[in-house]
C-alpha cells in the first residue's frame, strides 16, 4: 500500500471523510486545553505583563503560515512531477489557509507590539518579511482565481509557487540586509539551550498542536470541496460538449 | 515526406476532444480533413504541430518537421511585407524569401506594412511563409479563409509544388482546391464524446459513477 | 536569434510600440515626488535613490504585459513555438529586448532626474551602476510574469500582482547600494547580492517563463 494510492480522488475522499471528524475533533480539545491553559493558569511575565499570554496564538499561527507555503511547495512539486490531482488541489486549498495564519500572525503581533514596543508597526525584518509573504500568498491566490481551466491553472500556480519560493527565502535575507530588528529570536528551537520558560512551554506545544491539527482538518475539507467543485464542473462541461 | 499517427489521442483544454484517430500519409501526398465545426480539426491539428502533446497514441514523426499555418495570420502589422517574411526566414534559417515572394505574388506589396493589407492579401503574406519554413510537412487550418479564386489557385499552386518535391500536407478546409494527390478523411467518427471510451479525466469518472 | 531580438526592438520603437512610454512616467513620477513631500531639498536628497529605484521598477512594471501578450493575439507566438529556435531562448530574447528598450533607457535617464531630487553626486555613480546591474533582473522576472498570464484578458493588473513580490530583494539591494554609496559607506556587498540576483534569474529563469508559456499555449 503506498502513499501515491491518496493522489486517487475518490480514495482521498474516503479516507479524508473517516479522518476528518476525528482530525477536527482533536484539534478543538487541543486548541480549547491549550488556550484556556494558556490564558487563565499560567503566571504573567515579570517584564511583559499579561501581553505575554498572545504568544498562544500569534506563535503557532506564525509557524503554519510558513508550514502551509511549505506544504504548497511540495505538493506543487508532486503536481508538477507526478500530475496528481489531489495534490495541485490541495495547494490551491493551503493558500486560504495560508493567508489568513499570515494575517492573524501579524494582526497579534500588531497588538502585541503596541503596548511592547510603543507602535504597531515597525518595518522590523520579521515583521517585514511576514508582510512580504502575505503579498506572495496573494499573487498566488490571484492567479489561481484567473485562470479558467483547472489543469492550467494548477501547472502555472506551481511554478509561480516555487519561483516565489525562492525569492520569498531571498526576501527574507535581504530583509534582514536592510534593518536590524527589535523582535526577539525564535521562541522555540531545537538546539538552543535557552527557550520560553517551562510554564509557558508546555501550553505553548499543545497550542501549536492544535493549530497544526486545526490546519490539516481544515485543508482536508477544502481539498474535498475542490474535488466536490471539479466533478460538478467536469459534469457540466461535459453536458455542454454533447 | 510520409507521416502518420496511430490511435491518437488529442485534447483541447482539459477535454479530450478526438481518440482513436489513425492515417498515414505518403510523400507528395494531401490529405483533407472534414468534419462540422467544432468536431476537432484545429485540435488535431494543432497537436501535429506540436503545440497540444497528445493524450495517448503514437505519432510517427519528429514535429520539427511540421510548419504549422494557425486561424490567425501570425503577421506584425507596424512591419512591411519584406520585415515579416524576412523575421521568419530568418528564424527557420531559409537565405531567399523571393520563392515565396512570387508564388504569392507579393512582390508589388514589398514595402507595404501589414496593417495595410486588405484581409486577403494578410492571407497570401501569411502562406507564403510556409515556403520559408523548408519543412516538409504542412499542417494547415482553412488555408483559403479571404482568399478570392484566383488567389485560392496560386495557393494550390503553391501546395501542388510541395508536394511535387516529395513533400506531404493535412490541411482542414472546406473548398475543392483541384490537388490531383489529394484524400479526405472525416474525423467525426473520432470524437471522443461518440464513445464509449472512459475519459482521461479522474474527476468525470468519478462523478458518472 | 539575432532576428527575434532585431523584430522586437523596431516593434517597439515604431509607433504605437510603446517605447519613452515608460520613461515619460519615469520622468513623472519624479517630478510629482517632490509636490507631495515638499521642496525640502534635504528631505529630498534623503529620498532620491529610494525614489528612483521605486520609479524605475514601477515603469519596468508598464510595458510588462506587451512583451508576449501581442505575440499571443495576432497567432506569432503559436508559430514561434513551432518554429526551431527553443522557446527558452525566445523568452531569454524577449527579456533582453524588453531591457534595451525599458531598463537600459531608465538607467542613463535616472542621474538627470537624481539631479531633480538634489541626490547628491557621489550617489549617482552608484545610482547607475545598481540600476544596470538590477534593472535586468526586473526584465528577466518581468518576462516570467508575461508568461504566466499570456493566456488572459486582463492579465495587466494581474502581473503587477505576481510580479511586485518578486521584486523585492531586488529593489532592498539596489535601493540599499545607492544609500550606502551616499553616505560614503562600502556598497561592494549590496552590489555583489544585485549582481547575483541578475546572474540566477538570467539562467535559470527563461526555463520557467518557457514552461509557462508553454502550459498556456496547450
Amino acid at each position: 500500500m503506498s502513499l501515491w494510492e491518496y493522489a486517487n480522488p475518490t480514495r482521498f475522499m474516503q479516507t479524508s471523510g473517516k479522518v476528518l471528524p476525528v482530525v477536527s475533533v482533536l484539534s478543538l480539545a487541543c486548541l480549547l486545553i491549550g488556550l484556556v491553559w494558556g490564558f487563565f493558569f499560567t503566571p504573567d511575565d515579570y517584564r511583559q505583563g499579561s501581553t505575554v499570554k498572545i504568544i498562544y496564538l500569534h506563535v503557532p499561527s506564525a509557524l503554519m503560515a510558513i508550514n502551509a507555503w511549505l506544504m504548497m511547495l511540495v505538493t506543487s512539486l508532486i503536481w508538477l512531477v507526478r500530475r496528481h490531482h489531489v495534490s495541485a488541489l490541495a495547494a490551491k486549498a493551503a493558500a486560504p489557509i495560508g493567508i489568513t495564519m499570515t494575517l492573524i500572525a501579524l494582526i497579534t503581533g500588531a497588538i502585541w507590539g503596541q503596548p511592547m514596543w510603543g507602535t504597531y508597526w515597525a518595518w522590523d525584518p520579521r515583521l517585514t518579511s511576514f508582510l512580504i509573504l502575505f503579498l506572495f500568498y496573494l499573487g498566488y491566490m490571484a492567479l489561481w482565481a484567473a485562470i479558467e481551466n483547472p489543469d492550467t491553472a494548477a501547472d502555472l500556480t506551481s511554478v509561480l509557487c516555487l519561483v516565489g519560493s525562492v525569492f520569498a527565502l531571498l526576501s527574507r535575507y535581504a530583509v534582514n540586509f536592510w534593518n536590524q530588528g527589535l523582535h526577539q529570536g525564535a521562541s522555540l528551537s531545537l538546539d538552543k539551550e535557552e527557550n520560553v520558560a517551562d510554564v509557558f512551554y508546555l501550553p505553548l506545544l499543545v497550542c501549536i498542536a492544535g493549530f497544526v491539527l486545526l490546519f490539516v482538518a481544515l485543508v482536508l475539507l477544502r481539498t474535498s470541496t475542490e474535488i466536490r467543485s471539479r466533478r460538478t464542473n467536469a459534469l457540466i462541461s461535459r453536458e455542454r460538449l454533447s | 515526406m510520409k507521416f502518420g499517427v496511430e490511435n491518437l489521442s488529442c485534447r483541447r483544454g482539459d477535454v479530450t476532444v478526438l481518440t482513436g484517430v489513425s492515417f498515414d500519409v505518403a510523400a507528395g501526398e494531401a490529405l483533407i480533413l472534414r468534419a462540422p465545426n467544432g468536431a476537432g480539426k484545429t485540435t488535431l491539428l494543432r497537436c501535429l504541430a506540436g503545440l497540444t502533446p497528445p493524450v495517448s497514441g503514437r505519432v510517427k514523426f519528429s514535429t520539427d518537421d511540421v510548419a504549422y499555418a494557425a486561424h490567425a495570420d501570425g503577421l506584425k502589422s507596424q512591419l512591411s511585407v519584406e520585415e515579416n517574411l524576412q523575421f521568419w526566414a530568418d528564424i527557420f534559417g531559409t537565405r531567399d524569401i523571393m520563392p515565396a515572394v512570387v508564388a504569392f505574388e507579393l512582390a508589388d506589396l514589398l514595402t507595404r506594412r501589414a496593417q495595410d493589407l486588405s484581409a486577403g492579401q494578410k492571407r497570401r503574406l501569411s502562406l507564403s511563409r510556409l515556403m520559408l519554413t523548408g519543412r516538409m510537412i504542412w499542417a494547415l487550418d482553412e488555408p483559403t479563409v479571404s482568399l478570392d479564386a484566383e488567389n485560392v489557385a496560386r495557393f494550390s499552386a503553391a501546395v501542388i509544388g510541395h508536394l511535387a518535391q516529395g513533400g506531404s500536407a493535412i490541411m482542414a478546409t472546406h473548398i475543392d482546391l483541384g490537388l490531383p494527390s489529394a484524400r479526405t478523411l472525416d474525423i467525426s467518427p473520432f470524437r471522443a464524446i461518440l464513445q464509449d471510451t472512459p475519459s482521461d479525466d479522474p474527476f468525470l469518472d468519478e462523478a458518472l459513477q | 536569434m539575432i532576428a527575434l531580438l532585431r523584430r522586437d526592438i523596431k516593434l517597439a520603437i515604431r509607433a504605437g510600440g510603446g517605447f519613452g512610454l515608460g520613461l515619460a512616467f519615469f520622468l513623472i513620477l519624479v517630478v510629482l515626488v517632490p509636490f507631495g513631500v515638499g521642496p525640502n531639498s534635504d528631505i529630498l536628497a534623503r529620498i532620491a535613490p529610494g525614489i528612483l529605484w521605486v520609479g524605475a521598477l514601477l515603469s519596468c512594471l508598464l510595458s510588462l504585459d506587451r512583451i508576449f501578450q501581442l505575440d499571443y493575439e495576432d497567432g506569432t507566438l503559436d508559430l514561434l513555438a513551432t518554429a526551431p529556435l527553443p522557446l527558452e531562448a525566445a523568452a531569454s530574447l524577449k527579456a533582453l529586448s524588453h531591457w534595451l528598450t525599458t531598463g537600459l533607457p531608465l538607467t542613463v535617464a535616472a542621474p538627470f532626474l537624481g539631479v531633480l531630487l538634489s541626490m547628491p553626486s557621489e550617489a549617482t555613480l552608484w545610482l547607475v551602476i545598481s540600476l544596470a546591474l538590477g534593472t535586468p533582473a526586473l526584465s528577466m522576472l518581468g518576462t516570467f510574469g508575461a508568461a504566466l498570464t499570456v493566456g488572459l484578458k486582463r492579465g495587466g493588473l494581474l502581473v503587477s500582482l505576481l510580479v511586485l513580490p518578486l521584486y523585492m530583494p531586488t529593489l532592498i539591494f539596489g535601493a540599499e547600494a545607492v544609500r550606502r554609496g551616499a553616505e560614503g559607506l562600502p556598497t561592494s556587498s549590496a552590489l555583489l547580492f544585485l549582481a547575483a540576483i541578475t546572474a540566477g534569474c538570467t539562467a535559470l529563469l527563461p526555463f520557467a517563463s518557457a514552461a509557462a508559456l508553454r502550459m498556456n499555449l496547450r
